[in-house]
């Protein structure tokens, strides 16, 4: 059972927050070992399972870049290992570039900058998925998504970055 | 007591009522516990003779005989210091390198012989002891007043631990309940149990942190409460930070003032108790004064000590920072900002710390929630979870695992199955496969931690997965199932997919096998991120060059032939140059000559490949293929 049918939704890329947690929630209040506590082992077995198995689905489903990678997996988008090997070039020269210019930002300002666009840019991407999926052209699809999921760890190591240049995330 | 219960119809009554045994929630605590226990959705600490719900986790073995555990313990520590032990929640799953000093004296008498991989063992009264052992005596002295106050046997147990507790410290506590004749219904972070107090006995909803700073430990979480739903988003923590640091800062510099004014102190076990004893009394003193003294007498040497509140807040200000800290790192995961968080719960005695308590208003922005009993809400949340496990409710307690799970990856960096602050209980696989051509076992290392490298995680498990069938180098396909049910408890599996070679291993920890603690980890993790990340790039490329350079050694083992001899001299002097790039710490060397070897031994490859066309054509005329070969 794939993670969208396991809770009960459409699989499309946007999935509602809020429906997404209500059908969780509903779904865990009948399968959560805490249900089963003083049953017979097979039955909490099966309840283990079926909890984990619902945590798995919400986990993916929550986040918008995971759970457009699910989906283009479900449509036979190939992609390959999480952190492994950029197969397209163009990507590549960018990543390169980028990473470079994070190393030589020397404020948290440059930092911040380079964050903020890379996220601005993972929300345009998430924006123009729509259309790829809808044209199902599963080849730009697997492009934008390699390039998004970069994005995503760009971001990520800006934050490594910023935290390193000595500072606290501020107050908001 | 009530004779008569009256139930709503169609609600469940207790089912487990008739029989004569109830469950109770046990707040099993660094510094004091407390056992309480929730009817009706009412949760009541139990109190002893005396209206004390605190019971000290001071365990005493009186030269008399016996055991003696709480105030009475407490009592006898400054008299028979060698015979009583506190605190010894720390030890809990721990090595002897985990264990801190003070003025470099341990308050704790390790038993020599303590291996480097065991927990750490104390030698109390003349007898080794584990801290398992230590706690199991807590837990019966909870259950005993637990029997007394409620006229009934006890025998089952929601017990509360820190969320940032490690799989080492969670099995040693339910190894002492069992030891204790308590069964555990669940074991339950200690916010999220603060966090179902506040949620179900005061009907709070939304956004909530809940800030715990106990005796030892720190967590800090971040709860969404709406409906009966308690969902933990994310938890951060440090198992080696509390009041007991705080203590241990006052008593050190009691001993600086007193070497200062010349009194030669032999600092043993004995003083070192005696000092923190002192110190944890004036600590208490500055909750609401702004000055206290004390008088310290050690081998009949007495010394007088002044502490203001300025000089005390200046020595707790930087675990203070380092609290705040770790809170903001906690929202940042969540992807929470400050000003979304309705209210922060107070949980643990050190809160009541003046410094502490204005260190979290300020970060958070609203005044701190107080109405339940910092040193008893954790354990009427395990209240009311305990019975809804056994009577059946609506509640419904959704927690994360707090720490990163994964695996050991060629040249040490750690591949993560299971991220931190995923829900549980939770089942996450991930296929492995074969480095080297024929090779027949594969180490599985279990690790839990943040950071990047193995040696920078605290080592789990290790098992091997033997029986792999010869195949080629990455042709294996081994799946490792990582399983955290419901307790937090880890369960590492491992199958070769092709052949169906199956190990399964309850993760033993091993316990004590990282110097550092846990909680520097975590702390540490951000800061090295960077760092972490150069490492990782060049180990990557020393994996990927050593790769290289088992292919080329296998290539030559089976065509050496195919090379003139000027040929295999430029090959081994790069592969002489790969070698010394691997010893160093130059990436871009070890890249330069990985591409140098690759474009030397493309003429290699290419006539191997020739020949493996022409073998497999081997019944056609070499003659007839020649001409095109030499054209591809």
């Amino acid at each position: 059972m794939d993670h969208f049918a396991r809770l009960g939704l459409p699989a499309a890329l946007d999935t509602d927050a809020a429906a997404l947690d209500k059908a969780y929630f509903a779904r865990q209040r009948q399968w959560h070992p805490d249900r089963f506590v003083g049953k017979p082992a097979e039955e909490r077995a099966r309840a283990s399972v079926e909890a984990a198995a619902l945590n798995d689905a919400y986990r993916t489903l929550k986040d918008p870049l995971a759970r457009a990678v699910y989906l283009a997996e479900l449509k036979g988008v190939k992609l390959p290992g999480d952190g492994k090997t950029i197969d397209d070039p163009e990507l590549l020269m960018e990543v390169m570039d980028a990473r470079e210019e994070l190393h030589e930002a020397t404020s948290i300002a440059e930092v911040d900058a380079l964050a903020a666009f890379a996220r601005e840019d993972l929300q345009k991407a998430l924006a123009d998925l729509p259309r790829l999926f809808l044209a199902n052209d599963k080849p730009a699809i697997r492009k934008a998504l390699l390039r998004m999921r970069y994005l995503d760890k760009f971001a990520d190591e800006a934050k490594a970055r910023r935290s390193n240049l000595g500072s606290n995330p501020g107050r908001s | 007591m009530t004779l008569l219960e009256i139930h709503e119809p169609g609600e469940t009554p207790l089912p487990h009522a008739g029989e004569g045994t109830l469950a109770v929630g046990i707040d099993l605590g660094t510094t004091n516990s407390v056992v309480a226990i929730a009817r009706e959705g009412k949760p009541a600490a139990l109190h002893d003779e005396t209206g004390k719900a605190l019971v000290p986790s001071v365990v005493a073995y009186p030269s008399a005989g016996g055991v003696i555990v709480g105030d009475e313990a407490r009592v006898l520590m400054a008299n028979e210091p060698k015979n009583v032990v506190a605190s010894v929640k720390r030890l809990m799953g721990r090595g002897a390198a985990d264990v801190h000093a003070v003025a470099g004296v341990l308050p704790y008498e390790i038993e020599p012989g303590t291996g480097e991989t065991d927990m750490v063992k104390l030698r109390i009264a003349g007898k080794a002891r584990s801290p398992v052992e230590i706690s199991a005596e807590i837990l019966k002295a909870l259950k005993a007043r637990a029997e007394a106050a409620l006229e009934k046997q006890v025998e089952r147990a929601v017990i509360t631990v820190p969320a940032y507790f490690d799989d080492a410290a969670r099995t040693a506590t339910r190894d002492a309940a069992r030891v204790a004749g308590l069964e555990v219904l669940r074991l339950v972070n200690e916010p999220t149990a603060a966090a179902l107090a506040y949620g179900l006995d005061k009907g709070k909803e939304g956004l909530y942190a809940v800030y715990d700073l106990g005796g030892g430990t720190f967590d800090f979480s971040l709860l969404r409460l709406e409906k009966g739903v308690f969902q933990v988003l994310a938890t951060g923590g440090d198992t080696a930070l509390g009041g007991d640091d705080f203590d241990r800062a006052i008593a050190e510099r009691m001993f600086e003032e007193r070497q200062k004014d010349g009194l030669g102190d032999k600092v043993d076990e004995g003083a070192v108790k005696n000092a923190l004893a002192l110190a944890r009394h004036m600590k208490e003193q500055l909750s609401d004064r702004d000055q206290t003294s004390g008088r310290l007498e050690l081998a009949g040497v007495p010394s007088f000590h002044a502490l203001t509140r300025p000089e005390f807040d200046a020595m707790v200000a930087s675990y203070a920072k380092r609290t705040i800290d770790i809170a903001r790192r906690v929202l940042d995961d969540a992807d929470m900002k400050v000003d979304e968080v309705h209210g922060v719960v107070l949980v643990g005695g050190s809160t009541r710390v003046p410094l502490v308590r204005s260190a979290v208003a300020d970060m958070i922005g609203t005044a701190p929630l107080t109405d339940i009993d910092p040193d008893e809400v954790v354990a009427l949340g395990a209240a009311l979870q305990a019975e809804a496990l056994t009577g059946g409710s609506d509640t419904l307690l959704l927690d994360v695992t707090p720490l990163s799970l994964g695996l050991e990856t060629m040249g040490g960096i750690v591949e993560k199955i299971v991220p931190r602050n995923t829900p549980i209980p939770v089942q996450l696989a991930q296929d492995f496969t074969t480095y080297q051509d024929g090779q027949s076992a594969m180490a599985i290392h279990v690790v839990q931690g943040e950071r990047e490298m193995v040696d920078d995680c605290r080592s789990l498990a290790r098992f091997e997965l033997l029986g792999i069938p010869p195949m080629t180098a990455g042709a294996a396909r081994i799946r490792v199932t990582f399983a955290v049910d419901a307790d937090g408890l880890l369960t590492v599996s491992a199958e070769e997919k092709t052949t169906g070679v199956a190990q399964r291993v309850e993760v033993k920890p091993s316990y004590g096998l990282s110097h550092e603690d846990m909680a520097d980890m975590l702390y540490d993790s951000l800061d090295h991120a960077e760092e972490d990340m150069t490492r990782r790039l060049l180990t990557e490329a020393r994996v990927e060059a050593r790769r290289n350079l088992l292919a080329l050694d296998s290539a030559l083992a089976k065509d050496a032939g195919l090379l003139s001899p000027e040929e295999r001299a430029e090959l081994d002097a790069a592969r002489a140059r790969i070698e010394k790039a691997v010893a160093g710490e130059d990436r871009d060397e070890i890249n330069a000559a990985a591409e140098a070897l690759e474009t030397l031994s493309k003429p290699f490859a290419e006539r191997r490949m020739d020949r493996g066309i022409r073998e497999a054509l081997s019944g056609m005329a070499v003659t007839d293929l020649e001409g095109r070969v030499g054209e591809g």
